[in-house]
């Protein structure tokens, strides 16, 4: 990944590499002490283990969200496939209980419906892109909402217990296994998007932020690069509703509301869209305040909660990541 | 926290939660991290901790606020008076407003970090099945407080959750069998309830029953709007328009007090007779605006101006230290969250006194609610074997009183709960459609007053 800049060879590629090296050697370390500290924290308060489950899948959905915001585009309603993901599972377990086949149908439903809405909405920018989502989010979730024979409605349904691999095993083990799923399935995420990032088809994004008329002409069709974004981050929220149903054994439709999206893209602003931890950092910061600020203040979570957002967006436009990178980077330098 | 951990059980568990508790302390010092733990908590702890989840935001706080403050009122009482078996009781509330996956979080962090030995869970019905489940793999008794499906005892069994209340079904049936009583040649009715489960699922057991009782009735329209609707003039405009003999509404809260208002401006509770089983709640902010001569239910028989009360003076006084603490009339989710700390002082009596006066473990704690009877301020509630409670119900016509300076029942009628509650082991919806005309035989007269 250090050799990325090499690719794109600049007047300033030589200086940058010494920095982009160092800047993915503090990712890596940040990445595998984060993961150690969430491993301890999970074991020493057991309760903790399943927040902690439902932060790191939510991170993978909003890895997602990343995708795009590099793109420059917002997506108001990508909570849809995190929905279609949990709902598959909520459908399927009766009949098919294995979650190891559970976890990749739903990341495929999801990334099916993510290539068809995909194909309609990547024509569309800006507010436009972030509406339309938004729109077919609602559509999705009025859906769940009103088959009521199916769906049971906003009372939603209980999922079925699961296998793994064939077993299933006691509460206290499964939860360890749905842990040691959603960190390993973030960590897998995560590189891959790093990877597709520095990649030219990631790289194109950022064009498509800057001035997309330029991408056209260099030959690259920003529809396609936008679309196949869109569709991974499709996926990847697929795969997060999987985790979060069945860690939660409980889905509503509120999971598809635009709050739930909405909640997705408070984490990615929160977590810092400069690094692939920005959504991990994100999402388990945003879960622990919330978890905090209910267990103070039942009351008022609400007002915690925002006031966290608004001094992130006043005082650390970068993010817990910005925070933490800026911090680091200083200290080395 | 550093209490959760003093009173941590068994030496072992105290020796972990020790080791566990200072590598943590070196990685941070967020008290939440403590793990509480209550391995073993078989001696008597310092203070009975209770989860309580109720909404304290959104618009369902109309029912989860003053069932909050009932739970103060009466935990300081209980307090005051040397809790329970001689341990002070502590509540510890959740908001359940942002969602069922929060909530079982909450639920796991009550249970896990703060220690509590029993949860009273939740107003919503999508809550509730959420933590059923939950109180069967963590074994912990769970009160089901105030949610009224019919879903959590008929789709399985749960050893660790009981209702000390009523639930759907009985709460559409009595209803509709005073409307039968009362006004037994309607010919058609139209419903409109809003648009989620509990508006689904009511309107599904009225129907069944309804065409099992007297077949025939046209229903000339089915409107669900959207929950939160601040707009009903459409569906009044059709509900006018249809001329039905009888308007169905399960709806509560915010939305009812407005479907109300703007059905009563357009002169439809003239024309239709309508049929609220969840009106009580409304009836203090809509005062005299909510017109006579229509049937109104409360979820039950604990009514302010209920005709013959188990217990009067304990009515009286419940009543009358909520008015002067809160200003208000109780409603009843105030009564639910009564009877669930009812229910939880006669559990623990039940539990201790079979333990000899030893303090009980979660397995014997729950053991004690099945078949459990215990008294309420208007009457006794028991709980049958699958957990649920015998709630009787009291369904009236609304008219005015110089008492009160809001709408309360006349001609009341007391529906015995294992009447009609659905029999152990039964669906609801099919044993409401194999009901028969004759049922209505036995229906109890109408209380005069």
């Amino acid at each position: 990944m250090s050799n990325t800049p090499a690719r794109h060879p600049s007047a300033s590629s030589l200086p940058r590499l010494g920095g982009a090296a160092r800047g993915a050697g503090l990712e890596m370390a940040l990445t595998l002490i984060g993961a150690l500290a969430l491993i301890l924290i999970a074991w020493a308060a057991p309760w903790l283990r399943f927040v902690l489950t439902i932060a790191l899948a939510k991170g993978i959905a909003v890895l997602g969200i990343l995708l795009l915001l590099r793109a420059g585009q917002v997506s108001f309603g990508h909570a849809m496939f995190l929905a279609t993901g949990a709902y598959t599972v909520a459908f399927l377990a009766p009949s098919v209980p294995e979650a190891l086949i559970l976890l990749p149908l739903g990341g495929a439903l999801a990334l099916g419906l993510g290539l068809v809405v995909g194909l309609f909405v990547v024509r569309y920018r800006d507010i436009f892109f972030g509406m339309l989502n938004l729109a077919l989010s609602m559509v999705l979730y009025s859906l769940l909402e009103k088959l009521y024979s199916l769906t049971k409605g906003t009372d939603g349904i209980r999922v079925a217990g699961l296998t793994f691999a064939g077993q299933s095993p006691p509460r206290e083990t499964q939860e360890w296994l749905m842990f040691g799923l959603a960190l390993g399935l973030a960590l897998v995420f995560g590189l891959l998007v790093r990877a597709y990032l520095a990649s030219p088809m990631g790289q194109a994004l950022k064009g498509i932020k800057t001035r997309e008329t330029r991408l056209e002409f260099m030959g690259v069709p920003a529809r396609r690069v936008l679309l196949f974004a869109y569709a991974f981050s499709a996926l990847m929220g697929g795969v997060a509703g999987t985790l979060v149903a069945m860690t939660s054994r409980h889905v509503t439709p509120l999971l598809a509301y635009w709050t739930s999206s909405g909640e997705l893209v408070f984490i990615a602003i929160l977590g810092g869209a400069g690094s692939a931890l920005g959504p991990f950092l994100g999402a388990v910061a945003f879960e622990l305040v919330r978890v905090y600020a209910a267990a103070q203040l039942a009351d008022a979570w609400q007002m915690i909660l925002g006031a966290v957002l608004l001094g992130v967006i006043l005082f650390a436009p970068g993010g817990v990541w910005g925070i933490l990178s800026a911090r680091l980077k200083g200290r080395a330098a | 926290m550093t209490q959760a951990m003093t009173q941590a059980g068994t030496a072992a568990g105290t020796e972990a939660i020790t080791r566990r508790g200072a590598m943590l302390g070196a990685l941070t010092s967020g008290s939440l991290l403590m793990a509480g733990g209550n391995a073993g908590a078989q001696q008597k702890p310092s203070e009975l901790r209770v989860g309580i989840a109720t909404f304290l935001s959104g618009s369902a706080s109309v029912f989860g606020v003053p069932a909050r403050q009932t739970a103060e009122l009466l935990f300081d009482e209980i307090n005051k008076s040397g809790g329970i078996g001689g341990v002070p009781v502590r509540p510890y509330f959740v908001d359940e407003a942002p969602g069922t996956e929060h909530l079982v979080g909450e639920y796991r962090r009550l249970v896990q970090n703060e220690g509590v030995q029993i949860i009273f869970a939740a107003i919503s019905s999508g809550s509730c099945l959420a933590c059923t489940p939950l109180s069967d793999e963590m074994r912990k008794t769970t009160l089901l407080w105030d949610c009224g499906t019919q879903r959590i005892f008929e789709e399985g069994s749960h050893p660790y959750a009981f209702r000390p209340q009523g639930y759907g079904g009985p709460e559409v049936l009595a209803p509709l069998l005073y409307l039968l009583k009362h006004k037994p040649d309607f010919r058609s009715i139209a419903v409109i309830n809003q648009d989620y489960a509990w508006g689904r699922d009511s309107w599904e057991m009225w129907r069944a029953a309804m065409d099992a009782m007297k077949p025939g009735v046209r229903v000339t329209a089915e409107l669900f709007p959207r929950l939160g609707a601040t707009d009903y003039s459409t569906e009044v405009t059709r509900l006018l328009a249809s001329r039905p003999d009888v308007i169905l509404s399960t709806s509560w809260g915010g939305d009812l007090v407005t479907l109300v208002r703007q059905a009563a401006e357009r002169r439809l509770f003239d024309r239709s007779l309508f049929v609220l089983p969840v009106a009580e709640a409304s009836l203090q902010i809509l005062g005299r605006t909510f017109p006579a001569g229509h049937i109104i239910g409360a979820r039950g028989d604990h009514w302010n101006n209920h005709p013959k009360p188990k217990d009067p003076a304990r009515l009286a006084k419940f009543v009358e230290s909520y008015r002067a603490k809160f200003n208000e009339y109780p409603i009843y989710p105030c009564h639910h969250m009564a009877q669930a700390i009812s229910a939880m002082q006669a559990g623990y009596a039940r539990a201790i006194a079979a333990k000899g006066g030893g303090w009980p473990n979660d397995a014997e704690l729950a053991a004690a609610f099945r078949g459990l009877t215990f008294d309420t301020p208007t009457s006794t509630i028991t709980l049958r074997e699958d957990g649920q409670g015998l709630e009787d119900q009291i369904v009236g016509i609304s008219h005015f009183t110089e008492r009160f300076p809001f709408a309360v029942p006349k001609d009341m009628i007391l529906f015995p709960a294992a009447m009609v509650a659905t029999p152990v082991g039964q669906k609801s919806v099919e044993w409401m459609k194999g009901l028969k005309a004759e049922f209505l035989a036995q229906v109890p007269a109408p209380i005069a007053g």
